[in-house]
């Protein structure tokens, strides 16, 4: 019997939410870590019992923690970071270099084919992988060390690596993303990196067009497509036909083309989902009104999605890591608000309701689609 | 013996209640009583100091007989009353945030 795991990290802890494969009635179990912040949670493809989750806050800093029993339980795995080699220093906020110094993990990316392989994106912006399970962690450093690190600047929520995708038909490639430095691609299962951001346009640069330097929000990809990727930029929603190497915009008709969240349909690879936010200075739904737009042709034309959401007063965030899709059919879509929420559509958007209401601010949602 | 009282959070980590008791070898600092509790309790590793430069983590303060000894020097002597188990050695998160 087939059923869905979600997994939310929120500003105060995890919870676990699943239903059957209907999606109409959910248990909500958590918090688990609670009173932490949850930046991320997600469990691995190849053992859908095995997660990771970051666990962290101002005063005792950063947790690694997993479960092999589908969130039940947990266990502290390695919480060392160290940077390789010398850090070096990459640009602060006035533009003077500062040294590299970790502080927390935003993205944990479990392999596709080995549940004790795990990559750890982290802030100040690098890349980190174990394979042993959460135990040690080495930083994957030709990333920070290609050329371009010493420019990188922090984003308003610091200089962080928020996403990482790996290519399911060729597992030595990785894209991953950082605020706001822009999108990098290896092709050498991390020795190596190049930045990918041509074509991107970003006017808070003094160079818009520059190679690194963009305020890349988040990346997508179909995994039956991988070198087709979709981007919510700062402002701006962008497509790759090339993985990478170009990028064009396809922001057609949204009602603002700034935003976080993105996913791509689980078996529609030119369905494609977005939730447009105002601006960089107000960060709710236009209009209050809590719209997804999906667009059935790979971008460019957009439709609201609004059944079920709320149309007045709706002045919440959906962050960059809070929208993730089931494979069931129809496809599942589930995100997550500041205001706590964590909606669920079992119809690939048409409809929409909210599996919970009240929930600590939203940082992340990832689903499992369990059989 | 020496008494170390965590915060909440840490005791739920550390899957302890009540205080901590160790027993330190030699002069009892900060530092070798930090040692003896991440090595009781190796969850705490990082929580409380910083894993490369053993920095004490910004928003933690060290409390002992009503003093606030946390920008004392790590290798200074603690009060006698915490060496010989009277007084506790407290571990504080910071009052920060609203």
């Amino acid at each position: 019997m087939s059923g869905v795991r979600v997994l939310v990290g929120t500003r105060k802890g995890a919870f676990v939410l699943t239903s059957d494969g209907q999606r109409k009635h959910w248990d909500i179990g958590g918090p688990h870590f609670a009173g932490w912040e949850i930046y991320h949670l997600k469990g691995s493809p190849a053992d859908p019992n095995r997660l990771y989750a970051s666990q962290s806050n101002a005063w005792f800093g950063q947790l690694i923690q997993r479960s092999s029993d589908g969130g039940a339980t947990w266990e502290p795995v390695g919480n060392k970071f160290v940077y390789d080699g010398v850090p070096g220093t990459h640009q602060h906020y006035d533009g003077k270099p500062r040294p590299w110094e970790f502080k927390r993990v935003w993205h944990l990316e479990p392999s596709l084919t080995d549940p004790d392989t795990v990559y750890a994106g982290v802030e100040d912006a690098a890349l980190f992988r174990s394979a042993d399970a959460g135990q040690t962690w080495q930083e994957l450093s030709g990333l920070r060390g290609h050329g371009t690190g010493p420019s990188w600047q922090p984003g308003a929520g610091g200089l962080c690596l928020h996403t990482i995708l790996v290519d399911p038909q060729d597992p030595d490639r990785i894209y991953i993303a950082i605020s706001a430095a822009g999108a990098f691609r290896t092709d050498d299962a991390g020795h190596t990196w190049k930045p990918i951001n041509r074509g991107l346009v970003s006017q808070h640069i003094p160079d818009p067009n520059a190679e690194v330097g963009h305020c890349v929000h988040r990346i997508a990809m179909h995994p039956s497509r991988p070198g087709v990727l979709f981007m919510q930029k700062h402002w701006d929603v962008m497509r790759s036909d090339d993985s990478g190497d170009c990028w064009r915009e396809v922001s057609g008709n949204l009602p603002t083309d700034f935003g976080f969240a993105m996913a791509v349909h689980s078996h529609q690879p030119e369905t494609v989902f977005v939730v447009p936010i105002k601006s960089d200075s107000e960060h709710f739904p236009p209009d209050g009104k809590l719209r997804v737009y999906r667009s059935r042709a790979g971008g460019g034309e957009w439709e609201p999605l609004t059944q079920g959401l709320p149309q007045s007063n709706c002045y919440v965030n959906v962050l960059r890591g809070a929208m993730a899709v089931d494979s069931l059919d129809a496809c599942g879509v589930y995100f997550g608000t500041t205001g706590g929420q964590v909606y669920a559509s079992a119809d690939a958007g048409d409809t929409w309701a909210p599996i919970v209401r009240d929930l600590p601010a939203v940082l992340s949602v990832e689903v499992q689609t369990l059989s | 013996m020496i008494r170390v009282v965590l915060p909440a959070h840490l005791r739920l980590l550390a899957k302890t209640e009540g205080e901590v008791n160790l027993d330190v070898a030699g002069l009892v600092t900060q530092r070798s009583v930090l040692d003896a509790l991440e090595a009781r309790c190796p969850v705490l590793r990082g929580t409380l100091r910083d894993q490369v430069t053993g920095q004490r983590r910004p928003f933690v303060r060290f409390f002992a007989c009503e003093l606030d000894l946390s920008h004392e020097s790590p290798d200074d002597p603690l009060p006698g009353a915490v060496a010989s188990g009277a007084e506790p050695f407290l571990v504080i998160g910071a009052i920060a945030g609203g």
